[in-house]
């Protein structure tokens, strides 16, 4: 068999251009679906991570305009601070925290901007930096009884959101309001939270004269509770108070478990559908290897003809051109792997430095890499299996009169 | 004595299917091939010369009678075993010459080696043997189109003995090269009859066929015309009665 891969490769070698161009439909492929599966791995593996440290004890309430909507859209139903004080009392609740959005005309310096602002008790940032990892880099947090204060993501720091770099300590105006910049926060990798400008409650609500709607609430539960069981009686005691049924429950409660599920469904929609395209191209590649090995059955029908003469038997010229496109799809997938690799890398770099983002970055454990390889042989393997067997058929005395 | 005969052909036929006419290429034709002997098919092209050579060689299955290899009849095989049969048992010289080109002269020779699954060093030892032996030890790691005609037809001769076969059958081996080329092929090929290989030559040519061979066989017409046996410096000539 040794043999047959030496064989194999010096007919490859001796095709020189014509093997490459023929390896290249396999190549681009290949580095399609790796550089896919391996970023998807990565940005699972970067979501994962950050739903650890966002904790495996709290839970959200929103209300039903479904999951990743944006806030206080929906129509007419909303959640209030009456909803907050119901969770706050359920059994097995530790502390929670809550947030209201509101969009703002945002000054500073002579620029105006229009960014969303966020309202959250000062008394409950525990929780609200717990969920958000957010840290304070300068400055302070907010705090319970200084209104009209703000604190700001580090991209109003170092990315000049508003123009020009914001330090602790400057103002801004909001919504023809001052508010004074008390805190900046650590940069958390995410441009939205980056970019956050957030403020307490009470000024909130004054400025922009949302009384009493919530738009997320964020449950903490007690130690060694079972999350899963607070989450169901938070929902029971919130039907009875809204007056609904499971039916037309206006409201949702999502836990990490169901969060990080529906992610996964989204982000294996999205993976299939680019998987989907990938798989086409290498149809197309696996064509273009066929065609080369029939091309290459012919041209050598003769030199068939000697190695059947000298004792090859049918099998052992099969053998002989299942190898060689085996090959055509092996050396193919490698160099898609290192594009692919290559690729992915630089999806990687722009996304941490132009986009400040860590969720995009690649996977790249071995079971992919040797899955992405042997995948490349089989399909050169089997593109090459009816050439390899016609080839195998050839009679003797034709072949060795061919010209 | 049937033992003597390496090769029989009895009344075999061979039929080819050209649209809807049947073309009898050879009929009713017997030829034996005693061992050590050095045999000349000839004839004219058309006159079933290249018929009789692939059925002597084993290349092919006649429409009718049998073919004995060394007392076994190759009707009864299936393609891959008569190739491994083939193999062992008779080595091919071709007047193309018929190497594979983008193998050096060593690998040539090794490759029907590799289909008897001889292990790797054996192979070279023998190929290395070999080339020697048909004054090319200094070329063995040349590719073919680094040869001369003379020189290819030469590894030619060495991947036929690769396997030690009893048989050796030369197709117009001299057809593609000068004279003095062909004459020094031609006396490697006399050598190895020398020392008890059994030569089958297949040619056109009856000069050439009187002056190696001990044996002709004169096909014409799909026919055994006559065969000649040298007896002393003479040749005696039996016709074929049918």
């Amino acid at each position: 068999m040794q043999e047959y891969f030496q064989l194999a490769i010096k007919n490859l070698r001796e095709r020189g251009l014509r093997s490459w161009l023929t390896m290249l439909g396999i190549f681009i492929s290949v580095a399609t679906i790796f550089m896919l599966i391996s970023l998807s791995l990565g940005l699972q593996g970067a979501v994962e991570e950050q739903f650890e440290t966002l904790g495996t004890d709290k839970f959200f309430v929103q209300a039903a305009t479904g999951f990743l909507g944006p806030p206080g859209s929906v129509g007419g139903v909303i959640l209030t601070e009456e909803d907050v004080e119901v969770i706050s009392k359920v059994h097995g609740v530790k502390d929670y925290s809550f947030f209201t959005a509101g969009n703002a005309r945002v000054e500073f310096g002579g620029d105006t901007r229009h960014l969303i602002v966020w309202g959250v008790p000062p008394e409950h940032m525990d929780v609200y930096n717990e969920v958000g990892s957010f840290e304070i880099a300068e400055g302070r947090n907010l705090e319970k009884g200084y209104k009209n204060s703000v604190i700001l993501g580090n991209l109003h720091k170092t990315g000049n959101v508003l123009g020009k770099p914001v330090s602790a300590g400057n103002k801004i105006t909001i919504n023809s309001e001052d508010f004074k910049v008390r805190g900046i926060m650590e940069l958390i990798g995410n441009p939205d939270d980056d970019r956050a400008i957030i403020m307490d409650m009470e000024s909130f609500r004054e400025l922009f004269e949302i009384p009493e709607r919530v738009d997320f609430i964020m449950v903490q539960t007690n130690e060694g509770g079972d999350i899963n069981e607070v989450a169901e009686r938070v929902e029971k005691k919130l039907r009875k108070t809204r007056g609904v049924t499971e039916k037309n429950q206006d409201f949702g409660i999502l836990t990490p478990e169901e969060l990080l599920e529906s992610f996964g469904n989204i982000l294996n929609i999205i993976t299939s559908f680019l998987a989907g395209v990938a798989a086409i191209s290498l149809l197309v590649g696996a064509i273009g290897i066929a065609n080369t090995m029939y091309t290459s059955v012919l041209e050598r029908t003769r030199e068939i003809g000697v190695m059947k003469a000298v004792g090859a038997r049918n099998s052992d010229v099969a053998w002989i051109f299942l190898i060689e496109s085996g090959l055509l799809g092996l050396v193919g997938a490698t160099i898609g792997v290192l594009l692919g690799y290559g690729i992915g890398k630089t999806i990687e770099y722009i996304a941490i430095h132009q986009l400040n983002t860590t969720l995009l970055q690649i996977a790249t454990p071995v079971w992919l890499i040797a899955g992405c390889l042997g995948f490349g042989f089989l399909i050169g393997a089997v593109s090459g299996t009816l050439p390899a067997i016609q080839a195998s058929k050839t009679n003797v005395v034709d072949a060795l009169r061919y010209e | 004595m049937e033992n003597d005969k390496i090769i029989r052909l009895r009344q075999v036929a061979k039929h080819y299917e050209m649209g809807d006419t049947v073309v009898k290429a050879l009929d009713c034709v017997d030829i034996d091939i005693e061992k050590g002997d050095f045999v000349a098919i000839m004839g004219p092209s058309g006159s079933g010369k290249s018929t009789s050579m692939n059925l002597t060689g084993s290349l092919d299955y006649s429409t009718e009678g049998d073919i004995l290899l060394d007392g076994e009849n190759i009707q009864d095989l299936e393609e891959s075993e008569l190739a491994q049969v083939r193999g062992k048992k008779i080595g091919f010289i071709f007047q193309q010459f018929n190497l594979i080109s983008n193998l050096t002269a060593k690998e040539n020779v090794m490759l029907p080696m590799i289909f008897q699954k001889t292990n790797i060093e054996e192979r070279e030892e023998k190929a290395e043997e070999l080339l020697k032996i048909v004054d090319l030890g200094d070329r063995m790691n040349f590719y073919i189109n680094q040869l001369s005609g003379g020189q290819q037809q030469r590894v030619a001769i060495a991947r036929a003995m690769a396997n030690d076969p009893q048989v050796i059958l030369a197709d117009e081996p001299t057809g593609n090269l000068d004279t003095k080329t062909g004459n020094k092929i031609m006396d490697f090929l006399k050598k190895l009859n020398d020392k008890g290989r059994t030569i089958i030559l297949v040619t056109h040519d009856p000069d050439l066929a009187r002056q190696y061979a001990r044996t002709i066989y004169s096909v014409r017409d799909g026919k055994v015309e006559y065969i000649e046996k040298k007896i002393g410096d003479g040749w005696k000539r039996i016709f074929n009665e049918e």
